[in-house]
Formats: structure tokens, C-alpha cells, sequence
């Protein structure tokens, strides 16, 4: 992991030098441990800031909507992306939010990403003094000891059935390890959770939304969402209320969703954003297992794709019309 | 005795429900199938509040929760035949959301009869009569739909 940073951070500091890119948008460590933040690298000397491990978990993708939007034209922007990054960020290439041309992609093949407050439940509150980590396994110095944890049992749930961990689309690729992808589609949560009777299936989705607050933060933490005005937020019409009754949020929620279909690449970012740790992916993935079945689709893979629902076949199944009898 | 009377009502009041149904039909097709069905004089079930759209791809998604969300018990969506749209295309966008809708509202435990589509042509009067009736009865069977309904429940938590 670590000659992978100082590739990273060398690979950066080239660009900015050479004046490739007007800055670049990566992670820093955060201020707790087993965290980081993203950040933004505008000077030379400030490169060393970067860092590379296995608590990069946002999706950077997320800060070229709103910059572009404020950016003068033609400023070419450096951004780390990881398999889920680039892809939602050729969503928003293909989706005309971003020109392919003012961003230079430095790609990284990722091992997967470490649920932190899953790790944090396992130390009963003990001083972190150091972390290091290999392909297989997660060394955490202690205040005393030394813990060695199994990277596997620590991903996220989005990382277990990752199928693209290398980014699609990059112009600098850098290389972590072999991962041999173990994707399954439907997932085994999906699957699972469809087998339920119908009344069980709704009660979990109202009592897993219950407890949503309205923050957005899934939204916001998500590329795919770029309006510049939100349907949650539209007042002529108001579609829904404000309040956290059960049929708002569930109208909030429903909607979201449906807004990703064809376009969500699961890269759970949504899910980490949650302050209420509602497991949100458990709704979403059913459209992106939904979307591959039917139609054999998976978003962010080329620059050429138009996205699934701005085109069509004349031959999509439609088993699902109403008939008269 | 009284058991029975209580049995009775319930039973009376089951059969005499009658659900609202919104229908999305498009201008061209399914509006004038609609149309055709009543010049034509067929019976069939006054359970819809039409509104018309130029084409069923012009019908968001919002709009089928919106009309839940408002109040209706289910919601049937119309639009020319594949390959007959009056935009030419328009219905085969279409067909990719409805597809993902049905599937998702279906998944997270919505009824899956509540919210149906459908192609009816300009000359399907019979068959327009025939689909309402069709929808209709499945959402009468269902009951009335409450739990999504704008302020069913006082608070989520």
C-alpha cells in the first residue's frame, strides 16, 4: 500500500508540475483514525497530503458536478478514482455534465474498501496509534498491542460483490494487487429479501426508512445526483411535504431511487453517507441487478454507451403489460 | 345475532368499495380507445379519473407515486401499441421505466396490480372496457390502499 502512495503522489505531483491539470481531487488523511477526507491539491509542494488506503471511501466522481458548474471553461481538473468512482464519472461524461477532456482520470485498482465502524465495534474503544495493511490483512497498532484483523470480513457489503474494482475508463492506472472479481448478480441480499411475502417486504422497507431524518446526505453524497434544483426541494409543484411522516419519507425514498435506475453503479456511497445507518443498498441494488437481467446493462463500463433509458429495443420484454382476458 | 349483522356489514362494505383509479392514457391512442368505448356505448367500471398526456413517454414516475401519495388506490397507464407511437419512439422509452417501476415497486412490497400499464390502440374500445374492468376488480379485491396515502399515519418512528 505504501509504494502505491508514493506512485500516486508521484504520478500527482508530475501533473501538477507539468500544469496538466489546475488541481486534482484526491483523499487526505482524516483528523480520527481509520478515516479520510477528500482533498483538494492546487499546489506542488501540497502533494504529499495525498494518501492511498482502505478507508478512501467516498465517491470522488461527486465533487465534479458542482465545480464544473462554477469553473470557467477549459480548466482540466485531476481526480483518483476508484472501479466505482470512474464509473459513475463516465456517467456523467456520458450524461453531458462533464467533458471528458477536462478531466485527467488517475485510476487505481482498489482491494476493496474497510467498514470502519464495523472495525471500531471490534476494539472496544482502544487508542489506534498506527495501521498498516497488505493484500489479505489490516495490522492495527494499539495502545499496548497489535491486532490483526482479515481485510475480507471488514469490506463493505458494495465491495464484497464488486465487479469492477479497476477503473473503466483512466489515463494513469495504478496497479494494487490482483483482485479476481467474485461478482454475483442478483445479489444474495436481493435474492433473499424477494423470497419474503409481500406484507413482511413492506414492513422492512417502512421500518428501515422510519428512521431517515431527511439530511440528503444520500443524495448529496451521490454523482448521479446533479439537478440543480431536486424534486425534495421543487416547490412549483411541491410534490411531497416536508415532514418526516412515513409517507414522505417514503416518497422521498421511492423517488431517489427510481431517479438511479439504469444509472447507479453500487458503489455504496450512499449507504457510508447515512447518519442514521439505513440500509439503503438493500433498495437500490434491486434496479442494478433489475437493469443487467433485463436488460443486460451495466452503467459507467464505456464513454460510447448511451445510458439505458435514453435509448431503446424494439425488442425489451414487456411480460409485465396488462392483457384483457 | 348481532355477530352476524356486524359479519353482514363488514361483507356489504368490502363489496361496496369502490377504489379510485387514475388513468394516464395518451392523446392519441389509448385517449381515443377511451373515447371509442364511449361513443360506442360498452359498459364498463367508473372507477377512473382520466388524464390525458401527449404520450406515455412523457408519464415520470413521480407522477404514478404522486397519485398514491394523493389518495387513489391504483393507477393504470396506457399508451399506443409498440411501434405505433405518434412520436415514433416515445412508447419504447416508456417501456424501459415502466419495467424498472413495476419491478421496484413490486420488490419493496407495493401490490404489484396497483400500478399497471397497458397498450390500447385508437380502434381497442372493447378492449379498453375490457382492461378497466380488468384493473378495476383486482384493486377492489385489494381493498383500499392505506399506507401510502398522504397523512394514513402520524409519524414514522
Amino acid at each position: 500500500m505504501r509504494g502505491v502512495q508514493s506512485e500516486l503522489v508521484e504520478s500527482v505531483g508530475n501533473l501538477l508540475k507539468e500544469k496538466k491539470v489546475e488541481f486534482f481531487v484526491g483523499y487526505q488523511d482524516g483528523s480520527l483514525p481509520l478515516r479520510t477526507s477528500p482533498c483538494f491539491v492546487t499546489k506542488h509542494e501540497d502533494v504529499r497530503k495525498l494518501v492511498w488506503n482502505s478507508f478512501c471511501s467516498n465517491n470522488l466522481a461527486v465533487y465534479l458536478k458542482s465545480f464544473l458548474l462554477s469553473l470557467q471553461a477549459n480548466t482540466r481538473i485531476g481526480i483518483l478514482c476508484k472501479g466505482c468512482d470512474s464509473r459513475s464519472l463516465v456517467n456523467l461524461i456520458v450524461e453531458k455534465q462533464v467533458k471528458r477532456e477536462d478531466v485527467v482520470i488517475v485510476g487505481i485498482s482498489c482491494p476493496g474498501l474497510i467498514n470502519t465502524g464495523k472495525l471500531l465495534s471490534h476494539l472496544d474503544g482502544k487508542k489506534i496509534l498506527d495501521v498498516e495493511e497488505n493484500d489479505e490483512e489490516l495490522i492495527l497498532k494499539l495502545d499496548g498491542s497489535e491486532e490483526r484483523f482479515a481485510r475480507r470480513d471488514y469490506l463493505y457489503e458494495s465491495c464484497l460483490n464488486c465487479a469492477y474494482p479497476t477503473p473503466s475508463v483512466y489515463d494513469i492506472l495504478i496497479r494494487v494487487g490482483k483482485h479476481a472479481p467474485k461478482s454475483v448478480s442478483p445479489d444474495p441480499m436481493v435474492d433473499e429479501f424477494s423470497k419474503k411475502s409481500r406484507a413482511e417486504r413492506w414492513q422492512i422497507f417502512e421500518r428501515e426508512l422510519s428512521r431517515c431524518i431527511r439530511c440528503y446526505a444520500c443524495r448529496n453524497a451521490c454523482p448521479n445526483c446533479y439537478c440543480k434544483e431536486c424534486f425534495a426541494e421543487q416547490t412549483k409543484p411541491r410534490w411531497f411535504g416536508l415532514t418526516n411522516e412515513r409517507p414522505d419519507v417514503l416518497f422521498y425514498h421511492v423517488i431517489r431511487i427510481l431517479h438511479q435506475a439504469g444509472r447507479c453503479v453500487d458503489c455504496g456511497a450512499c449507504v457510508r453517507a447515512c447518519p442514521q445507518n439505513i440500509n439503503l443498498r438493500l433498495f437500490t441494488r434491486v434496479l442494478v441487478d433489475e437493469v443487467k437481467g433485463r436488460f443486460g446493462y451495466e452503467p459507467g463500463l464505456s464513454l460510447n454507451d448511451p445510458s439505458l433509458l435514453a435509448t431503446f429495443s424494439a425488442d425489451d420484454k414487456q411480460e409485465f403489460m396488462v392483457e384483457a382476458d | 345475532m348481532k355477530a352476524k349483522v356486524t359479519e353482514m356489514n363488514e361483507e356489504s362494505k368490502a363489496q361496496s368499495f369502490e377504489p379510485k383509479i387514475v388513468a394516464f392514457l395518451c392523446n392519441w391512442c389509448s385517449y381515443a380507445g377511451a373515447d371509442l368505448a364511449g361513443v360506442s356505448r360498452f359498459q364498463y367500471s367508473t372507477n377512473i379519473r382520466v388524464i390525458k398526456v401527449p404520450c406515455s413517454g412523457r408519464i415520470n414516475p413521480l407522477y404514478i407515486i404522486k397519485a398514491l401519495y394523493n389518495g387513489v388506490d391504483g393507477v393504470i397507464v396506457s399508451g399506443c401499441h409498440p411501434g405505433d407511437c405518434h412520436y415514433i419512439s416515445g412508447n419504447y422509452f416508456a417501456r424501459r421505466k415502466f419495467a424498472l417501476v413495476k419491478r421496484f415497486l413490486e420488490y419493496v412490497g407495493i401490490e404489484p396490480e396497483r400500478v399497471q400499464f397497458s397498450w390500447v390502440s385508437a380502434a381497442e374500445g372493447v378492449r379498453f372496457a375490457q382492461i378497466i374492468d380488468k384493473v378495476t376488480s383486482e384493486i377492489k379485491e385489494l381493498g383500499p390502499l392505506t399506507y401510502f396515502r398522504k397523512g394514513s399515519v402520524k409519524k414514522g418512528t
